[in-house]
């Protein structure tokens, strides 16, 4: 029961305030640190790719980027769906803290994606169900942004934003489908981003580190950007 | 319920009847954006045959969403949204039937025009019915999905440009299936498939925008 009372007694953004600082700072630490080790483990310790050569190192950057950049939409709709529901000031004002942060890391995601594949491809962007549904993903959350940016009051800019991203929740799987359908019908898979060779293990501990790193970071972020709401608003 | 949905259906309809400038504006847009293709891509017939679908439904996209911003503009200037909202009837068959009726006068129109288009484009005629069928089932959904974009930028400052923001990337999968559908019929194949999902698109936005569209407007009015 006491657990149940903490829950409330931090929902409120006066008594979050501390330890959201408090968290921030251990996260931002944690960050580092991870990051620090998943990149000496990605560029010194794991193997150069048989097939890609040293170009595949990027993934250690690309594929946490990614990982993070569709769950952090799905947790900013889920704390939207929140604060819309129960009327908490909080849920909201983490849901608009979260979505820069998920915007970086769409754009990082394509932007090493590009890099990635002007080597590999030959070509900085092809039409692939994964880029081009990438690539809405960020308008999806540009579109959040500018429509919390375009209403001065903070409550309807709130609810707005809260109804938008869950429209845009419901609407990630089927525009999910429908491009992948769109680029099987238009052309063959002339490149897949499935690797058949199974991984080397020390390719799969640099890049679940830089996961872990990325989760961290944007913990940090967030509630870092949280606090700046918080006193903002308050 | 109905009642009440007939009668914003009817008003709806009156309005636009007696501003037909307004209907005709979007219209033309489409028109004149489909006519500005080959200028940009040149003339050439296998190339205007090969994009048609595709520039037909951007150019039917674009078009919708133009006439999007007056959907509830003008209630919510003269009050009789807050009327709507204060009324026994339900809000989200209200904004079902102000949605019908925009379809009526912005959608439907580009369904009719589409295969004169299609002519422009030298489109075989056997493609003309799996065309307007395709914009037959998706124009609806762009209304319904563009209906809550325009809810939601109600009165804001820059509301034109942020709707296209908001509602464009929710387009997509309508695009893809409605241009797919008339792509595979050129291929000689069956469009049937397309076409069912984009029935499944109407179906699935015709149940649950309207409580979204609702949910908006009180978001907006409050």
């Amino acid at each position: 029961m006491s657990a149940a009372i903490k829950w409330y007694w931090f929902s409120s953004p006066q008594t979050f305030f501390p330890l959201a600082g408090k968290i921030a700072r251990w996260s931002a630490v944690g960050a580092g640190l991870l990051a620090a080790a998943g990149l000496y483990v990605g560029f010194f310790v794991a193997p150069t790719d048989a097939q890609q050569g040293e170009a595949y190192r990027i993934i250690f950057i690309h594929v946490p980027a990614a990982w993070m950049s569709m769950f952090l939409y799905v947790v900013m709709a889920f704390w939207a769906g929140i604060g819309l529901a129960f009327n908490t000031r909080l849920s909201s004002m983490m849901a608009s803290a979260i979505a820069p942060t998920g915007a970086l890391f769409t754009f990082l995601a394509l932007w090493t994606g590009a890099l990635w594949g002007r080597p590999t491809w030959g070509a900085y962007w092809v039409w692939d169900a994964r880029l081009t549904s990438e690539l809405i993903l960020l308008f999806l959350y540009l579109g959040f942004m500018a429509l919390q940016a375009a209403i001065d009051e903070p409550r309807r800019a709130d609810r707005a934003g809260a109804l938008l991203a869950i429209v845009g929740v419901v609407n990630v799987p089927i525009i999910y489908y429908s491009v992948t359908w769109w680029n099987t019908l238009h052309q063959g898979a002339s490149v897949s981003l499935t690797r058949a060779p199974s991984m080397a293990s020390t390719m799969l501990t640099g890049m679940l580190l830089m996961a872990l790193a990325f989760w961290l970071y944007s913990i940090a972020a967030s509630l870092a950007r949280v606090r700046c709401i918080i006193k903002e608003r308050e | 319920m109905i009642a009440a949905a007939r009668c914003v259906v009817r008003r709806d309809l009156l309005l636009a009847l007696r501003r037909p400038s307004d209907v005709g504006t979007a219209l033309l847009f489409f028109v004149i954006v489909a006519s500005l293709f080959p200028l940009g891509i040149g003339a050439e017939p296998n190339q205007l045959r090969a994009v048609a679908p595709g520039v037909i439904w951007v150019a039917a996209l674009l078009s919708s969403m133009l006439s999007l911003s007056r959907l509830f503009a003008a209630d919510h200037a003269d009050g009789t949204l807050e009327q709507m909202l204060l009324g026994v009837s339900p809000l989200g068959v209200i904004a079902a039937a102000k949605v019908f009726t925009h379809w009526l006068v912005s959608g439907l129109p580009l369904v009719l025009i589409a295969p004169l288009i299609a002519l422009q484009y030298d489109l075989p005629a056997s493609l003309y019915g799996t065309l307007a069928l395709s914009l037959l089932l998706g124009t609806p959904v762009l209304s319904l999905i563009g209906a809550i974009g325009a809810a939601l930028t109600l009165g804001l400052r820059g509301g034109g440009v942020l709707l296209s923001l908001l509602v464009l990337p929710l387009y997509v999968p309508v695009l893809i299936m409605g241009a797919g559908s008339v792509d595979m019929a050129a291929a000689g194949l069956a469009p049937q498939g397309q076409l069912q999902l984009l029935g499944a698109l109407l179906l699935l936005a015709a149940a649950f925008a309207p409580w979204a569209i609702a949910a908006a407007l009180r978001i907006s009015t409050e």
